[in-house]
């Protein structure tokens, strides 16, 4: 075994050690693709309910101002829910197929440095919520998912930080036409997310599908 | 000619020792149950091939619990950083001298 082996084979066995204990890398491109879907549903509903809520005003003056704002709420929560939901699925699916575990070390490091950022980006927004500083909002979910993922990219595919940059940049765009705060959502949470799954997809799960 | 070769580590030519050493170098530390997922090998054949390691100066042990359960983790040494940085170079040479 030991005479006979062979440089290379063993420079490929050392990087994919490397890789696999350091990386999580078993996230599908599928999960960017539906959850930029949800999102675009969800940008697309929301749209509609706030395009109802002014038209009425016209005519009825003392609408529910607080009930736009929870529509709006809960519908972000059903989005943000389901394409964590789909997205868990895909890189299940994937997890399985790859034979990793998706509770590891990798993938809990990966959570972990992801989680702070968004949970702290999620208490900044509730205060911006709670002082009625709506304008800020999508500015600041945008830049705070972004840098989530520049945090994580550490632990997973390399590419998720050129999403994370996308993702800051539309956010900080935002913060200059906050009246147009679902057309960013719906850009940098429907739109780069189903750019990003695709070529995902395309590089890593493509190849796979011919050699299977 | 020089032998190319000549330094290769012994020590790193068992796949799993090598496993080892590959997923110690880029992780802080790794426990036991990580590891063996990580290379699946059998518990006795993993713990062999650290204790050869461990004989060596290569990786450090440090023996913990959590809860009631041991939870022992495994970093590399200093001594074993270099041995193994020399290994990869004498890799990279030998596959240089092929092509």
């Amino acid at each position: 075994m030991a005479t006979n082996i062979s440089g290379l084979d063993t420079l490929q066995d050392i990087r994919k050690m490397m890789e696999k204990s350091s990386r999580f890398i078993s996230l599908s491109g599928w999960s960017g693709m539906a959850a930029g879907t949800c999102a675009l549903i969800g940008a697309a509903v929301g749209r509609h309910r706030i395009m109802t809520y002014y038209e009425r005003e016209f005519g009825q003056p003392g609408q529910c101002d607080d009930c736009l704002k929870t529509d709006l709420i809960s519908m972000a929560a059903v989005v943000f829910l389901s394409a964590l939901f789909s997205a868990l699925l895909f890189t299940y699916l994937r997890s399985k197929k790859d034979g990793v575990a998706i509770w590891g070390p990798t993938s809990r490091r990966l959570l972990w440095n992801t989680v702070i950022p968004m949970g702290i980006g999620a208490i900044f927004i509730a205060r911006l919520l709670q002082q009625h500083q709506y304008d800020l909002v999508p500015a600041a979910s945008l830049v705070f998912y972004g840098l989530a993922l520049l945090n994580g990219s550490r632990y997973t595919l390399g590419e998720v930080q050129w999403l994370g940059y996308a993702e800051i940049v539309t956010g900080l765009v935002c913060l200059w036409l906050p009246g147009s705060g679902i057309y960013f959502w719906a850009f940098g949470f429907g739109v780069l997310h189903i750019v990003y799954g695709f070529s995902m997809w395309w590089k890593y799960e493509r190849k796979e599908m011919d050699k299977s | 000619m020089k032998n190319p070769i000549e330094h290769l580590n012994r020590i790193f030519d068992s796949r799993i020792r090598l496993g080892i050493m590959s997923a110690l170098m880029v992780n802080e530390s790794v426990n036991f149950n990580d590891l063996k997922e990580l290379i699946s090998v059998t518990d006795g054949n993993l713990a062999s091939h650290l204790k050869t390691l461990e004989e060596n100066n290569y990786v450090k042990v440090s023996k913990g619990f959590i809860g009631r359960k041991t939870n022992t983790t495994y970093s590399v040494t200093k001594n074993g950083e270099k041995a193994f940085k020399l290994h990869l170079e004498a890799l990279e040479k030998m596959i240089r001298s092929i092509y």
